[in-house]
């Protein structure tokens, strides 16, 4: 043989095995991603499925498959509990969102002022976020309670009238989840606001400053208006947490006096795990799905646009 | 000349003392809960009582502590949370691990083995980042049954593993996303691998995406409740299920102090995760939310 082919043969030979190599290089990322894709056909888009097939039977204690329509539903928007569930969801949803905005969008726009200590601070505001809902349940629990909490406190320093006894208060119960909430997921909103602020271009706040703009008027006409992506994305946090909320309730008020502050999630979990009722609480879970798909369509919507345009 | 200056230097100390003001009060509320739960875990019981909830403990103790962790009742039984914080170490260890690795590797194939429809597959599984559990409880729980996981420690991993997938999978395709692909079309030519590729030039720059993914995964995994207290039973609950069982078991005098001790022990985990990297933490949560 002459000299070209020791040389020739292993390059054909590793040529070959490149074109294996290639195929199956080819398909590797497709088989690394495949369990992934079919764990998320499989539990998420098959389990969704599976719910509503439960919706619409009538299973009690144990899975049955004989399908009633869409009973459940009815028997869901006739059950006062369910009602007051959700008329909670709302108002403690809606305090919840709404002051958290507020309260962490103040918080960012003091802390943007060159302050001191502004780390130290950062850390102390957004600390809750790490904790479990049942920790700040348990927590507020005894803050709240009137005997030994804020309310006797308030009291021993001479103030005999003093009243903060909302937890155990049927009509006032719900707002004690907003405070517990508020509490936790504030400093979360304020970070996520100090980002923007810190994201907004100078030249622009500089330009309004040389036309001689006040500082609140600049920050209401010009550095709030350019927050709108955030305040968009915390309403859809919050409003997501807002729906799932569950652990606090469940440690702060146990959905408690009665069912005073129940919301859709402890009333699934009450109908579907501890009340024998799993076509009720499939039907529940169906339409908290429903509430988090009306606020995620919207915004995925929004945001899709956005990219487009962008 | 010199008045107005005078002034408005003076209306600005004074614009700054209130600013101050408000952020201390600001940070006072927040640190309030913390202070009062630890001040009130060091107490012994008869120092609990009507208006003494900021007063610091005259005869500061560890026993409330003890007894949380190691004798309070939860339930049925008396063995304090300690049982069950090993338990949740047992269920977060694996559970992160294995989640932030298949996180990594959809992440990497997301974005630099782009093919077909894979786009489409990242949006099909971005979807498990945003649906209510509630939605696959009852379904989940009858197929750990014919899994013959139910109640398990292993269930509950399974469980994380897979609803935390999408979690990992955003933050990782986020983070190489922008990580330049021309070394990587060049390793390809040069005929790396797969993995090759992977662990020569995507995992070294990984650093960061990790630390947040694991502080990410930890800390929502060690403060789930609704998966612990549908899929565990007594022996495998993880401690925020064991808290809640403590808090709400009533045999007798309720000890505030040994609630507040376990709420502690519950929390510290992830308190000192936050403290040493809370920067990461952060970037976390807004990767996570702001970015889904």
């Amino acid at each position: 043989m002459s000299l070209t082919s020791p040389a020739a043969q292993p390059a054909a030979a590793s040529g070959s095995r490149r074109s294996h190599a290639g195929l199956l290089q080819a398909w590797l990322p497709k088989l690394v991603l495949a369990p992934s894709v079919a764990i998320s056909l499989l539990f998420v888009y098959g389990f969704m499925l599976w719910t509503f097939i439960l919706s619409l039977t009538n299973s009690r204690m144990l899975p049955s498959y004989e399908f009633v329509g869409f009973g459940q539903y009815a028997r869901l928007m006739a059950n006062d509990r369910w009602w007051v569930a959700s008329t909670n969801l709302v108002l403690f949803g809606g305090l919840f969102v709404a002051i958290c905005l507020v309260l962490g969008l103040l918080l960012a726009i003091l802390l943007d002022q060159r302050i001191r200590q502004e780390g130290a601070l950062r850390t102390v505001y957004l600390y809750p976020m790490a904790l479990s809902f049942i920790v700040t349940g348990v927590v507020w629990k005894w803050l709240l309670n009137p005997g030994l909490g804020v309310q006797a406190m308030v009291r021993g320093w001479g103030f005999e009238n003093f009243r903060f006894d909302w937890i155990t208060d049927p009509d006032m119960a719900v707002y004690t989840l907003v405070i517990a909430a508020v509490w936790q997921a504030s400093g979360f909103v304020m970070a996520l606001f100090l980002a923007g602020l810190r994201g907004i271009d100078d030249s622009i706040v500089k330009a309004a400053q040389l036309d001689g703009a006040s500082l609140p008027r600049i920050y209401w006409r010009v550095v709030i208006p350019c927050l709108r992506p955030v305040v968009f994305s915390a309403v859809m946090i919050l409003s997501h947490i807002a729906i799932k909320s569950f652990d606090l309730v469940v440690a702060l008020t146990g959905g408690g006096p009665g069912y005073a502050s129940d919301l859709p999630a402890t009333f699934m979990y009450a109908h579907a795990f501890t009340r024998a009722q799993i076509g009720l609480g499939s039907a529940s879970a169906m339409l908290m799905l429903g509430g988090v798909l009306a606020i995620l369509i919207p915004y995925l919507y929004s945001e899709l646009r956005n990219r487009r345009h962008g | 000349m010199a008045d107005p200056i005078r002034r408005r230097t003076l209306g600005a100390r004074l614009a700054r003392a209130v600013l101050y003001t408000v952020l201390l009060l600001a940070a006072l509320f927040y640190l309030l809960p913390l202070a009062v739960m630890l001040i009130t875990s060091l107490k012994p019981l008869a120092e609990i009582t009507p208006g003494t909830l900021l007063s610091l403990p005259r005869e500061p103790t560890l026993a409330p502590w003890a007894k949380a962790w190691g004798e309070a009742c939860t339930g049925m039984r008396c063995e304090g949370v300690g049982v069950y914080f090993f338990n949740s170490i047992a269920i977060v260890v694996p559970a992160v691990l294995v989640s932030t690795i298949v996180g990594a590797l959809n992440g990497y194939a997301l974005t630099k083995w782009r093919f077909k429809g894979s786009e489409l597959l990242f949006a099909l599984m971005l979807f498990g980042c945003f649906i209510p559990f509630q939605v696959v409880l009852l379904p989940m729980a009858q197929t750990l049954g014919w899994l013959g996981l139910s109640s398990s420690r292993a269930g509950l991993i399974l469980v994380h593993v897979i609803f935390g997938i999408a979690f990992t999978t955003l933050f990782f395709r986020n983070f190489y996303v922008a990580v330049p692909t021309e070394l990587v079309s060049a390793a390809k030519l040069d005929g790396a691998g797969f993995f090759r590729i992977f662990w020569r030039i995507l995992l070294p720059v990984s650093a960061p995406i990790v630390v947040v993914t694991v502080i990410w995964q930890f800390t929502q995994i060690w403060n789930d409740f609704l998966f612990g207290v549908a899929f565990s039973a007594h022996d495998t609950q993880p401690v925020t299920v064991a808290l809640n069982n403590l808090v709400n078991t009533s045999t007798g005098v309720r000890e505030y102090n040994v609630d507040m001790a376990a709420a502690m022990i519950a929390a510290l985990p992830t308190l000192i995760v936050y403290v040493l990297a809370g920067k990461y933490f952060v970037r976390g949560l807004t990767a996570g939310s702001v970015k889904g």
